[in-house]
């Protein structure tokens, strides 16, 4: 337990002991105002957001009061392993999509209550893939945004080349083609600008097996996402196209000013794939003039992905505690909570109904995100780390070990298949 | 002393220029938080126009204060009492013959080797069951005694000669004053050193004061600059403002301990 | 008694949890040695095991000769010694992330890169560094000796000191000759301070964590594993895998392996520790 909360703890004590000695086993207190714990990781804006809506929230129930704690986003999940199964920490806990499974399957998160969340309405009203928040007909945690990825591009790298600094690319042909309009090298052929930023321990990751492949014809996943089965011809040409941007049209390079956000903010690359959260970063950026579209097509194929953070009850919220819990999660779920996220994070509505209106899709910056939420998918992930690590490895080994990429393909889908062998 | 007047100032030239290399990584990070966003990366090694805007949002933005008193209670209390404990074991070890003395010598050894990642899991359980959660006394809990300092005293002690132990018995000192009027003065400059490290350790200490605090009012300062960052953030600018700020007051420790490296010298010039 | 509760107890704990199988947030499992025979078979743990013991046998004598020389020649400086000193030690003031992230600016490709801006106005041609399988490890080293460099300066330095002027008086009256009185006075009056420094820097190069996160891509320690050490796949399979079982028996691995070297090079030089006592 936490100082202040020790605090507030002893003067409920003194009230409650003259109110009635003794009465207080376990140190529960009937009298006065429930105190639940609200964990999510530091961000400054998802701070400033969350404070807002606890204020609001408590000037609607006052017998409630909600203690917001933050973690530093890197021991996030360290930090939040160690204390819920120890039976300390939140109530409500924000947790990443992608951990869900660990914490149902041992039993740390309840389903959420279904007086206050109906099953059926949350199917209709949240974007298609939220269900796979739900485990055998009961949702276990919901969302209040979602994000997906989009191009970003910089004007300023645009004119000096010549380029309509309002015209991205909009598809794969257009961004190689601008890419190499916008990639300047010195006399000794040192990259000074990169065409485009590219960072497999960023989003390309993700692009790569999520868009390109499906781009170039193929499918990443079986559609039960038991199965690896981007080793195909596909498969193989989108890893290729993706390689070629830098050995044969040399318009980037690996770790070309340490990472791909970087490499952006410093106005050295003309174009990157980022998620919606970055636009926080790039807007701190003084002197960066940068636009945002939708991710470039292939044949008119477009794709996207999804990720998002979901809000849970944990196993140690019960009686009144839960009660309140639950009033709080329906709370942050609302759509005026949504609403004013968007207005304070950056990050899209998780309500089909408000993130797909005119005023959200036509939004200079969020628009190309929403847009591609409409046909984005939520990669059903055993292992995200693992997953991850597996196609960085892929690029590496054809960039450093000089691996044919159809050899490459084939042995990183066999080392994925065995993460997805692993779930339980 | 072999090598004439020639052979010092190239020796001296040579370790100068060796400690100009070895600040180099810190002037660029000093010089890297005196500049703005824009300029940070602007690929020059100094500053075009100087600024403290970084510092000054750093200090604004958090209870900075805060933060630096913990630390700075942290670390003392660690470091008084690895200093007092460490010293008193090692001594003991080095200095009385006792069954299962190699034992304990090579536990204690062996704790060295166990990263902490490993260890937080069973601290933070201990700590709960304790009701130290959240406490200062629960930061520093691990940190009290460390199994390098107990070695590194231990070595020390044994470069003490046995016959001036003998010596003070034979005037009649109790054995724990024998020890800290006897032995230890003649080991200063490992205790100051000591000191040093056991400092330092505590100050940058982070994983376990992250998983053990709640409050931000109880942050240690690494882990109030890293609450600071957040997911996919590098503000590189101010993570290197936030470095800087930290290195600061160890500089200080160690400027102040490096005095009673001297005067272990000259202590121990006159037993010797 | 604080030692057994607050050291032993978890190290017992992390022994045991190598035989089960844990996410940290589901019960333990008990699964007998499946953890240790799936590490025998994972060609990256051997890769990693590779990796660890060439940061130890590259790093432990160029950093020890190094560390020595300098503080040798300091102990002999009669002006600036403490600016100096204070010199080499500054590194080892601040933390690992905000030094990792200046190395790996300073091995950039050229221009960005520092070294390889060197290199190019001696005439040679630019290193990938950090992006290369067989270079990036020699990387991380230099940025790891660096940082641990005046920390042995000093332990050798407070020997240095231990030892009595009138020691090298005596010897000079002898006749000695600058070899022999560094063989036979300060060599072994040195011994206690060598000793430690040998186990510590073998712990901590065997340890070597912080740097190698903050200094690879994504903390992966890449490219490829090339730079990938045993504790950062603990870190990794503790933490991002949440398999706190196979985390713990690479755990109980490097254990064992610190303490044999431990014991093993007590035991070399016991000859000259005795001797230590003077």
């Amino acid at each position: 337990m936490s100082n202040s909360s020790r605090g507030s703890k002893l003067v409920r004590g003194v009230i409650g002991a003259m109110l009635g000695l003794g009465l207080l086993a376990g140190g529960a207190t009937r009298a006065a105002a429930v105190e639940i714990e609200y964990w999510q990781y530091t961000f400054k804006q998802r701070v400033e957001a969350m404070d807002a809506l606890i204020k609001d929230f408590q000037k609607a129930n006052p017998d409630i009061t909600v203690k917001h704690v933050t973690v530093p986003y890197d021991n996030y999940r360290t930090r939040i392993a160690a204390a819920v199964p120890a039976g300390e920490g939140p109530d409500v806990t924000q947790l990443f999509y992608g951990w869900l499974g660990d914490y149902i399957d041992a039993k740390l998160l309840q389903p959420l209550p279904a007086d206050l969340f109906d099953t059926a309405a949350i199917d209709r009203g949240f974007f298609p893939f939220v269900q796979g928040m739900k485990v055998k007909g009961q949702y276990y945690a919901l969302p209040t945004a979602v994000r997906s990825l989009a191009l970003f591009w910089n004007r300023k790298l645009f004119r000096d080349a010549g380029l309509d600094a309002d015209k991205p690319p909009a598809t794969l042909a257009d961004l190689v083609d601008v890419a190499r309009k916008t990639t300047k090298r010195d006399a000794a052929g040192n990259l000074l600008t990169a065409g485009i930023a590219l960072d497999t321990a960023g989003q390309d990751v993700q692009w790569i097996r999520q868009v390109l492949v499906n781009q170039f014809g193929g499918m990443p996943y079986s559609a039960d996402g038991r199965k690896v089965t981007y080793n195909s011809a596909a498969g193989v040409a989108a890893v290729q196209w993706y390689i070629d941007l830098i050995g044969k049209e040399k318009v980037s390079e690996l770790g070309f000013l340490t990472d791909g956000v970087t490499a952006f903010r410093s106005g050295r690359a003309a174009m990157t794939i980022d998620g919606s959260f970055r636009l926080g970063a790039f807007d701190g950026q003084k002197g960066l003039d940068y636009g945002v579209t939708e991710l470039p097509g292939r044949e008119g194929v477009r794709s996207n992905f999804a990720s998002y953070w979901v809000n849970g009850i944990t196993a140690k919220a019960k009686g009144e505690k839960l009660a309140a819990a639950s009033k709080f999660l329906a709370f942050i779920t609302t759509p005026a909570a949504m609403q004013m996220w968007m207005e304070t994070v950056g990050e899209l509505p998780a309500r089909v109904d408000l993130a797909q209106t005119d005023a959200v899709r036509n939004h200079p910056k969020y628009g190309p995100f929403v847009r591609g939420l409409s046909y984005a998918v939520a990669t059903d992930f055993v292992d995200e780390s693992i997953q991850r690590k597996v196609m960085m490895d892929l690029i590496d080994t054809v960039l450093l070990k000089k691996t044919p990429v159809a050899d490459a393909v084939a042995a990183a889908s066999v080392e994925e298949q065995k993460v997805l062998d692993g779930r339980k | 002393m072999k090598g004439g007047r020639p052979g010092r100032i190239l020796a001296f030239t040579l370790l100068l220029l060796g400690g100009v290399v070895m600040v180099t990584p810190l002037l660029f990070m000093l010089a890297t938080s005196l500049k703005t966003g824009d300029e940070v990366y602007a690929l020059t090694f100094l500053p075009r126009a100087p600024t403290l805007e970084n510092y000054v949002d750093i200090l604004t933005r958090s209870p900075f204060g805060r933060w630096f008193a913990v630390s700075f209670t942290v670390s003392t209390v660690s470091t008084l009492s690895v200093l007092f404990f460490d010293s008193l074991v090692g001594y003991t070890l080095a200095k009385f013959r006792f069954r299962g003395r190699g034992v304990v010598f090579v536990l204690i050894l062996s704790t060295l080797m166990i990263p902490t990642e490993m260890l937080v899991i069973p601290w933070y359980v201990m700590a709960k069951s304790m009701g130290w959660l959240d406490t200062l006394w629960g930061i520093m809990f691990p940190g009290l005694m460390s199994g390098f300092g107990v070695f590194l005293m231990r070595q020390f002690f044994l470069g003490v000669p046995d016959a001036l132990l003998d010596a003070a018995r034979i005037d009649g000192l109790g054995e724990f004053r024998i020890f800290w009027e006897v032995a230890l003065p003649l080991v200063a400059p490992a205790l100051s050193a000591l000191a040093i490290f056991a400092f330092l350790g505590n100050w940058t200490a982070f994983l376990w004061p992250l998983i053990v605090t709640t409050s931000p009012g109880l942050y240690t300062v690494p882990v109030g600059l890293a609450s600071l960052s957040g997911e996919f953030q590098t503000d590189w600018e101010m993570i290197m403002t936030g470095a800087s700020i930290a290195t600061i007051p160890t500089l200080l420790v160690f400027i102040v301990l490096q005095r009673n490296i001297i005067r272990g010298i000259m202590l121990t010039g006159l037993k010797g | 008694m604080f030692f057994a509760v607050v050291r032993f107890w978890p190290a017992v704990d992390a022994m045991m949890l190598s035989v089960s199988r844990w996410n940290l947030v589901g019960p333990r499992q008990f699964v007998g040695l499946a953890n240790y025979e799936r590490m025998a078979g994972d060609p990256v743990f051997w890769q990693v095991l590779g990796n660890t013991f060439e940061y130890l046998l590259l790093g432990l004598p160029v950093s020890l000769v190094l560390a020595f020389v300098i503080a040798f020649y300091l102990d002999r400086v009669e002006y600036g010694q403490g600016l100096l000193r204070a010199l080499y030690f500054l590194p080892h003031l601040t933390t690992a992330t905000a030094m990792a992230w200046v190395w790996r600016w300073f091995y950039q490709p050229p221009p960005v890169g520092l070294f390889n801006a060197w290199l190019g106005a001696l005439g040679f041609g630019a290193q990938p560094f950090l992006r290369s399988t067989t270079q990036a490890l020699p990387a991380v080293l230099v940025a790891a000796i660096w940082a641990a460099l005046g920390f042995q300066v000093v332990i050798f330095m407070a020997g240095l000191k231990a030892i009595p002027r009138s020691y090298y008086e005596a010897a000079a009256i002898d006749g000695a000759g600058f070899w022999q009185i560094l063989r036979e006075i300060t060599l072994p009056l040195l011994a206690p301070s060598v000793v430690f420094l040998l186990i510590t820097t073998s712990i901590g190069l065997l340890r070597i964590f912080d740097l190698v996160y903050n200094i690879t891509a994504g903390g992966e320690g890449g490219p490829l594993n090339a730079t990938k050490p045993l504790v950062l796949s603990i870190y990794q399979s503790a933490f991002a895998r949440m398999d706190m079982g196979y985390a713990s028996a690479q755990t109980v691995v490097l254990f064992v392996i610190l303490l044999a070297l431990s014991l093993l090079q007590m035991r070399l030089l016991r000859g000259r520790d005795e001797g230590g006592r003077g």
